[in-house]
């Protein structure tokens, strides 16, 4: 092993111990979902994924996925500005609950949020009212991702606010840049990386949630249905093939954007470095 | 102690002054942001809260007890705290290796090992449950075996700790090895050359500069091992009182349109979240959490 280990024991045994629990736990049923699909053969594996049914699910799922990672990101930014530069009441209590949904067991806040916007919920009348259908259609898968990605954002974005010097800002002012133009083109591009990271993030987990949807979703095929309520419907009918192929696009989409968002992450840190 | 207090007096920052003008955004612009950020924090954050308990009590105190007090509520409760009892310590010792391996010494393909530690984090809970199935199930890789020594995985106690295990698995790591590799590692080997054993300088040494660390990653392994929902879901194969989590619970009652008992069950949760994040707010308010971790960052 090519490592410097010093004079500190315990490399070996550490090493090895992760190396192994990783396998074990992470590897090893990733690598069955590949290994299934590879049993599948292409013609197969082709056969269930170009389905109309399933594309739709695909559409609805990294669409609305996407959606709702572009609304975290335009509002995280925007929470995250206000709670490092304002001070106002209830500021404390408000950056603490901006973890809620990093603590919120997903099924609870489906629950919720379809109490909240169900045609006889507490904002559902008054949306009926206006025309706005949420609960059972895309719209409400919309809402239930809003509020699982929000936290990535602001998370990502407050410490590289919290850090930036205001010195930048006033030599920007003091050339005679107004307040926006020293926004859009001092501040904005320095906390760039880190909400484009918080976007990824919050993407990353959207594609993939399936508690806080599949209440306020309604799941109606071609309409409502995600992908992984797709999965859980074909294992249900024993269908280990079909359930195993549709996750595979999933899986490879989840590789993908860790590749993103690895480089994303290193891109705000060299950003970040620069101007230390 | 104070590092400002060793400089030349000529070196000492100024203080900024407490109004800047031109650094800061007109009144009615302020105001505006503030009111925009708190009207999507109470629609998106504060209402679903508020409306966890507020529909749990909806039928009033004894509806509400009466479905906490329920046997297959109490047998839920006790799953769903046996699945966080295994889960948090196995995924606590892992972080804790994996974080000495990574923070302490340095070897090729660091950076892989990192980036598959994440991997949890960006698969679908439900394909991390598909991939329990095809491992353990009738027809998995191990089913036959399985079957022939009557051993039962899916469907049962061991799935659904493999599978809390699987979603949870990063927290402690994640938190843990940015946290040592600030510290770095001289202060382990002056330990260790003045003669302190392995074990020895990992509990003096390390342990108590990284404590609030290891905290703050075994609450979030713990929160989200008692909520769990989409990979569990896949393999629990839902037997009521036997192989039902609290989550599966509240979702079974909520499909039998018990809709006041599922917010009774689902505000335990939410109180469970509640004390989560004041523990975690408490975290980061001590300042020698916050300096490491400011210190981890860059």
């Amino acid at each position: 092993m090519a490592a410097q280990t010093g004079v500190l024991p315990g490399f070996r045994l550490t090493l090895g111990y992760t190396l192994l629990y990783l396998s074990l736990i992470v590897l090893l049923p990733v690598a069955a979902v590949f290994g299934k699909t590879l049993e599948l053969g292409w013609g197969e594996f082709v056969g269930v994924v170009s389905n109309p049914r399933v594309l739709a699910a695909y559409r609805l799922s990294f669409g609305a996925a996407l959606a709702a990672a572009a609304i975290d990101a335009v509002f995280g930014l925007l929470l995250a500005w206000v709670l490092v530069r304002y001070s106002f009441p209830g500021k404390r209590l408000v950056d603490a609950l901006i973890d809620l949904p990093f603590a919120l067991p997903t099924a609870v806040a489906g629950i919720a949020l379809t109490a909240l916007y169900a045609p006889n919920g507490w904002l559902g009348g008054w949306l009926a009212a206006l025309g706005l259908k949420v609960a059972f259609t895309p719209l409400g898968i919309l809402v239930a991702l809003v509020f699982i990605g929000i936290p990535f954002v602001v998370r990502t974005v407050q410490p590289v606010l919290e850090e930036f010097e205001p010195e930048f800002e006033e030599a920007a002012a003091s050339l005679g840049a107004s307040r926006w133009q020293v926004f859009r083109h001092v501040i904005l591009p320095h906390v760039l990386p880190a909400a484009v990271t918080g976007f990824a993030l919050a993407f990353a987990r959207a594609v993939g949630e399936y508690g806080s949807v599949i209440f306020i979703a309604g799941n109606i095929p071609f309409v409502s249905e995600i992908a992984p309520l797709l999965i859980i419907g074909r294992l249900e009918q024993y269908d280990e093939a079909g359930a195993t192929a549709i996750a595979t696009v999933m899986l490879a989409a989840s590789f993908a954007l860790l590749l993103v968002i690895n480089a994303l992450q290193a891109w705000a840190a060299r950003r970040g470095g620069k101007e230390q | 102690m104070d590092a400002a207090a060793a400089l030349p007096l000529s070196q000492i920052p100024a203080r900024r002054a407490a109004s800047r003008p031109v650094t800061a955004e007109p009144v009615w612009v302020r105001r505006a942001l503030i009111a925009l950020a708190l009207a999507f924090f109470g629609l998106f954050l504060l209402l679903p809260l508020l409306a966890v308990f507020v529909e749990a009590l909806r039928k009033g105190w004894a509806v509400y007890l009466a479905a906490l007090a329920e046997p297959d509520a109490l047998a839920a409760l006790k799953l769903t705290l046996l699945a966080a009892a295994i889960a948090v310590p196995l995924n606590l010792v892992f972080g804790v290796a994996a974080a000495w391996a990574i923070a302490k010494f340095s070897f090729r393909g660091k950076a892989l090992l990192l980036t598959l530690i994440d991997l949890p984090f960006s698969v679908s809970p439900v394909v991390a449950g598909l991939g329990l199935v095809l491992l353990f199930g009738g027809s998995g890789w191990f089913g036959a075996w399985l079957a022939a020594h009557e051993v039962k995985i899916l469907f049962a106690v061991p799935g659904i700790v493999l599978a809390t295990v699987f979603v949870t698995f990063p927290f402690v790591a994640r938190e843990l090895v940015p946290l040592m590799q600030a510290q770095g590692r001289e202060e382990e080997e002056a330990a260790v050359v003045l003669g302190a054993s392995g074990w020895r300088t990992f509990w003096h040494v390390t342990l108590p500069n990284v404590k609030w660390g290891l905290l703050y990653g075994v609450i979030l392994t713990n929160a989200r091992a008692m909520g769990e929902f989409g990979a569990v879901s896949v393999v629990s194969g839902h037997i009521r009182g036997q192989t039902t989590t609290l989550p599966l619970h509240v979702e079974i009652l909520y499909n039998e349109y018990q809709f006041s008992a599922a917010f009774a069950v689902a505000s335990l949760l939410a109180l469970l979240a509640l004390v989560t994040l004041v523990v975690k707010h408490a975290i980061e308010r001590r300042g020698d959490f916050a300096a490491l971790r400011r210190g981890s960052r860059t």
